[in-house]
C-alpha cells in the first residue's frame, strides 16, 4: 500500500477511559499531516498510538509493512529527564540508528557515517562533541530531528516540536521541516500553532473535545 | 599509611580476596548506577536493599546455609514488581517503594527478634546493616562467586552498552523504533537485584545504594558525554573502593563505612573539579 498509516473507527484512551472517536484518515507517502486541536483532545495520544507506544482501545490503526520496526522517526516532547542528560550530540544522533544496530553491541562504520551525514544536513556537525544539556532549545530540537532522520525512517512523527522556541527558531524549524518533506519524507506533526501548520501542511486533522469538531481536511 | 605494614597485610589471602571481590563488586554497582541515576531510579536501589535485608533475616531464621539462596530470588521478584508498578501511574511509585522498603526492614528485624538464630541479635543486625567486617570473612568460594557474578554483570553491561544508552536517554524513542523495551527492563531489574544482593556483603544493607549512586553523580559533575560518565564512574569507584578497603584493613575500621566515606570525600573533590571545568 502507498499509505503509510490507515485509521478506521479508531478509539484511543488510557486504561478503560476511551476518548472521543478519531476521524478516519490515511497518511499517504509524501504527505505532511498536521494534527491540531485543543488541550486534552488527544493529539499526543494519537501520535503515540501511531508510534506504537499505546494500543488502540478499539478500531484499526494499520501501518505499512516494516514501518513499526525502525521505519518511524519519533521526536517526542522533551521531558525534564532529557534536558539535563549528560550525552554528547553525537551519542544522541547516533542512537537513531538503534533499529539497524539491534542487539549487535556496537555501531558499524556505516551507521556512524549516517549519524555524521544527518548532523551535517541539519547544520549541527559543529556541535557533535557538545553536551546535549548545554544546547539551546532550537539546537536540541535539531539534534532530536537528526536522530530521527539518522535511522532509516519513512515517517517522521513530531510532538509539538516548537514548544519553548522563540519566533525565529520556530520559523527556522518549520522551514526545515518543509525542506525535509519536499525531499520525499512523510511527516505527521502535532502542533497548537495553526498558522504555521496551515502554511506547510498537505493535510490537517482537527481534534476537538466534541465529536462534531473532529475532522480531516486536505490542502494543496 | 605504613607501606611495609600494608604489604604484609597483602600476604594474607583474606585481604587479597576482599580487595579483588570488593573492587569488582563496586565496579558493577557503579556501571549499573549510571542508568539508574539518570532514569531517576536511585531510590529503587535503596528500596531493594531493604527488601534484601528482610529476606536475609528470614533466611537466617529458617537456617538457610547461604542466606543468598533466599534473598536473591526475593529481591529479584521485588525488582520486577517495582519496575511494573513504576509504570502504572495509579499508585505513586515512590510512595509504594517507601512502604515496601520500610515494611521489609521492619519484618526482617521482627523475625530476627522473635526467633533469634544466635545469642547476639543486635550484633547480627548491625553486621547486616553496615557490612562491618563481613567482606574480610569471605571464604574463597564466596570470593569466586562474587567475582563470577561481577564479571558476568560487567560483560553483559558492556555488551548492551548502546542499548543502555538508548533506553536511558529516551525509552519511548526506543520503543517507537521497535526495540523490545519490556525485555530490557526485565533484564535490567534482575541484574540490579543481583548486584544489590552481592554488594550487600561488601558494605551492608544501609550503604549499598551509595555504591550505586555516588560514582554516577560524581562522574556527572565532570563528564559531558554518556561514555565519559561511565568511564569516570568506573575509575572513581575502583579507586575509592581500593583506598577504602586498604584504609579499613590497616586502621581496623569497618570496611563498608570506610569505602562510603572515601566515596563521599571524593565526590566533593569531583564537585570542586567540576566547578573549575565550567
Amino acid at each position: 500500500m502507498t499509505n503509510l498509516v490507515e485509521c478506521r473507527d479508531l478509539r484511543l484512551g488510557y486504561g478503560s477511559n476511551a476518548m472521543q472517536p478519531c476521524p478516519d484518515f490515511t497518511v499517504g507517502a509524501g504527505n505532511y499531516l498536521c494534527i491540531v486541536g485543543a488541550n486534552g483532545s488527544g493529539k499526543t495520544t494519537l501520535l503515540k498510538a501511531i508510534a506504537g507506544l499505546i494500543k488502540p482501545v478499539s478500531g484499526t490503526l494499520a501501518l505499512a509493512p516494516g514501518l513499526a520496526s525502525g521505519g518511524i522517526g519519533y521526536v517526542p516532547q522533551q521531558g525534564p529527564l532529557q534536558r539535563d542528560f549528560p550525552a554528547s550530540v553525537r551519542e544522541v544522533v547516533q542512537s537513531g540508528c538503534q533499529a539497524m544496530r539491534g542487539w549487535r553491541p556496537f555501531y558499524s562504520s556505516a551507521e556512524r557515517r549516517r549519524a555524521k551525514d544527518a548532523m551535517e544536513s541539519l547544520g549541527i556537525a559543529a556541535l557533535a562533541r557538545r553536551c546535549y544539556r548545554e544546547l539551546s532549545g532550537g539546537q536540541r530540537q535539531r539534534v532530536l530531528l537528526a536522530r530521527a532522520l539518522c535511522g532509516d525512517c519513512r515517517l517522521l512523527l513530531l510532538d509539538e516540536p516548537t514548544t519553548g522556541l522563540d519566533r525565529d527558531a520556530t520559523a527556522d524549524f518549520y522551514s526545515l521541516l518543509r525542506e525535509i518533506n519536499a525531499g520525499g519524507m512523510t511527516i505527521a506533526t502535532v502542533t497548537h500553532d495553526h498558522s504555521a501548520a496551515l502554511a506547510s501542511a498537505t493535510h490537517v486533522l482537527t481534534l476537538g473535545t466534541d465529536a462534531s469538531f473532529r475532522r480531516i481536511e486536505c490542502h494543496g | 599509611m605504613d607501606e611495609v605494614t600494608f604489604l604484609e597485610y597483602l600476604s594474607y589471602p583474606f585481604v587479597r580476596n576482599a580487595l579483588v571481590a570488593g573492587v569488582l563488586i563496586s565496579l558493577c554497582a557503579a556501571l549499573l548506577g549510571v542508568p539508574l541515576v539518570l532514569r531517576r531510579l536511585s531510590f529503587m536501589g535503596d528500596g531493594l536493599s531493604h527488601v534484601a535485608f528482610g529476606a536475609m533475616a528470614v533466611a537466617g531464621v529458617l537456617n538457610f546455609a547461604d542466606t543468598m539462596a533466599l534473598s536473591l530470588p526475593v529481591t529479584i521478584a521485588a525488582a520486577l514488581v517495582l519496575m511494573r508498578s513504576g509504570r502504572g501511574a495509579k499508585t505513586g511509585g515512590d510512595a509504594m517503594l517507601a512502604m515496601l522498603s520500610v515494611g521489609a526492614m521492619a519484618a526482617g528485624y521482627l523475625v530476627m527478634n522473635l526467633k533469634p538464630s544466635s545469642s547476639n541479635v543486635s550484633g547480627d543486625v548491625c553486621t547486616t546493616l553496615f557490612g562491618s567486617v563481613s567482606i574480610l570473612t569471605l571464604t574463597t568460594l564466596d570470593m569466586w562467586l562474587s567475582v563470577g557474578l561481577s564479571v558476568a554483570v560487567c560483560v553483559l553491561w558492556l555488551f548492551a552498552y548502546n542499548r543502555v544508552f538508548d533506553m536511558t536517554f529516551d525509552e519511548s524513542y526506543a520503543r517507537a523504533s521497535g526495540a523490545n523495551t519490556t525485555l530490557f527492563n526485565t533484564l535490567a531489574a534482575v541484574v540490579v537485584a543481583v548486584v544489590i544482593v552481592i554488594s550487600m556483603r561488601l558494605v551492608g544493607t544501609l550503604l549499598v545504594s551509595s555504591l550505586l549512586v555516588v560514582p554516577a553523580i560524581a562522574a556527572m559533575r565532570v563528564a559531558k558525554s554518556f561514555r565519559a560518565v561511565c568511564v569516570v564512574a568506573a575509575v572513581f569507584t575502583v579507586v575509592c573502593s581500593l583506598a577504602g578497603i586498604m584504609i579499613a584493613v590497616v586502621a581496623g575500621t569497618p570496611v563498608g563505612s570506610t569505602i562510603v566515606a572515601a566515596d563521599i570525600i571524593s565526590f566533593f573533590f569531583m564537585a570542586i573539579i567540576g566547578r573549575f571545568l565550567k
